[in-house]
């Protein structure tokens, strides 16, 4: 068997979400700018540097941050590291296999990497404790606890929150502690293009039937910080440009309404 | 001792105080033991043990809604929310397709209301879709609900669908696995999504026939 019996679409049920979707309604009575209950609890994790738990809907996330001294890479030797990595366990979701990772945990992965690293979040340049030699390397880890749709959005959200109160455990090596140095909070937003309509928050039912998929990280200025297409679909150019616009708008209020900022 | 609604684990040893022994319990050394963590059910003098959550377990007769998974040469594989895949052989369907065109009638992602018509020895379902009513489902929507919970949605003689379906206007049809078609208004449709999670959540409560209607009265 090629494909498992939870991947495969009941084909009424694809049809039935794009019929509707013509009307902009969506299945769980959503409007297409709407994102479902979100839940964050930072320091979910006592004895990690940092850490947030998400529940976006029924999707859940648990994102930790690891920090230890190492050497930085030698063509940024003023920079501290940045390493996130996502895990897709089994216990997630049936359609998830153990494993080493795959193509999706690698693009969840990356995306939030990309999201955080290129807004310049963390002040990277302030984590150098020798320059050249040993600097402090912040490892990201994220773990899928339950897949209800839109891990993307969720992962972002939790790493952000994790490092947003990560201290950086200076004390365990002769140094001092501090607050991960933060410039600015990047939030992301995924739209689902379902029939020609794009769906902010897509559930895991609307992902299974959609047919594109596009990831906005703004930044609290209006900046584009990083940007992902999935999935074999195209987009319109004005699509591009409401998504981009809607994201700027979505992104101010998530930031407010979770981080405060 | 009131036997009804007690929440058992499995291997809890369980007095039938005289009933017989139904689904869900096992007889080791002269004592009855059950099988899963769920509710006791006594019906019809039979001790029945209703799983709280689980797979569907197929019984012989029972209708299902089931999805088309795999195309074989002369049958389809499908897949009835249960533990194992169920068979449906072009003989058990009013179709008679030349060898290799199967998929011209049911398609991979097809839905068909069926009847599982022999289960054998080996743990073979086989489902059949010669009867009237059974047919090919096509529009509508597909959402799924516990399979233990099917008998309280339907209600009793049916009144409980019944009254959703008429004060929605949903047409709605029931599998025993669990998966229920629903066709009609978006937004009807979701109301009777709501619905059915609200059974799902409070199947144990009494007077939920009422509790439901109120809610029905209310949206409407």
């Amino acid at each position: 068997m090629s494909k498992g019996s939870d991947e495969i679409v009941y084909g009424l049920k694809r049809d039935y979400l794009e019929k509707i979707s013509s009307k902009g309604t969506r299945i769980d009575g959503r409007s297409a700018i709407e994102y479902r209950p979100i839940v964050i609890t930072p320091n979910y994790v006592i004895r990690a540097e940092g850490s947030a738990d998400v529940k976006l809907g029924k999707t859940r996330v648990l994102v930790g941050v690891k920090m230890e001294p190492g050497e930085p890479f030698p063509d940024t030797p003023n920079q501290g590291v940045l390493t996130t990595n996502a895990e897709l366990i089994p216990m997630a979701s049936p359609t998830f296999e153990a494993g080493p990772p795959n193509e999706d945990s690698i693009e969840l992965a990356r995306v939030v990497d990309r999201s955080i690293r290129e807004s310049k979040m963390i002040d990277l340049e302030k984590l150098v404790i020798t320059p050249g030699e040993k600097v402090w390397i912040v490892y990201v880890d994220i773990h899928v606890l339950d897949y209800d749709g839109n891990l993307i959005d969720a992962s972002q959200f939790g790493a952000v929150a994790a490092l947003l109160n990560t201290t950086v455990p200076g004390s365990r090596y002769g140094m001092e502690d501090f607050p991960l140095p933060i410039n600015h909070v990047p939030v992301i937003t995924t739209f689902a293009k379902i029939g020609k309509q794009l769906f902010v928050d897509p559930s895991l039912e609307e992902e299974e039937v959609s047919s594109a998929r596009l990831s906005i990280a703004t930044d609290e200025n209006g900046n584009i910080v990083a940007m992902q297409k999935g999935l074999s679909g195209s987009f319109t150019q004005e699509e591009v440009y409401s998504a981009i616009d809607k994201s700027i708008e979505i992104g101010k209020d998530i930031r407010k309404r979770l981080f405060g900022r | 001792m009131d036997l009804n609604k007690k929440i058992v684990l499995p291997g809890e040893e369980i007095d039938i105080n005289g009933f017989k022994q139904g689904n869900g319990l096992y007889f080791e050394d002269g004592k009855y033991y059950s099988y899963q963590l769920g509710l006791i059910q006594v019906y019809n003098n039979f001790v029945n043990i209703i799983p709280l959550s689980g797979k569907y377990f197929p019984s012989k007769n029972d209708k299902v809604i089931a999805k088309v998974i795999e195309i074989a040469p002369s049958f389809w594989v499908l897949d009835i929310n249960s533990p194992y895949p169920a068979f449906l052989h072009v003989n058990d369907t009013p179709w008679k397709p030349s060898s290799g065109e199967l998929a011209k009638i049911l398609n991979v992602g097809d839905t068909v209301y069926a009847k599982v018509n022999e289960i054998t020895e080996s743990r073979q379902i086989w489902l059949s879709i010669k009867e009237p009513g059974l047919r090919k489902i096509e529009g509508g929507h597909i959402v799924t609900v516990q399979p233990s919970r099917v008998s309280r949605i339907i209600g009793k003689g049916g009144s409980m669908v019944n009254m959703i379906k008429e004060s929605t206007g949903v047409k709605i049809q029931l599998g025993q696995n669990g998966v229920v078609w629903l066709d009609g208004e978006p937004e009807k449709v979701l109301e009777v999504i709501r619905i059915l999670k609200f059974i799902e959540e409070e199947s144990t409560a009494s007077g939920l026939t009422d509790a439901v209607k109120s809610r029905l009265e209310k949206s409407r």
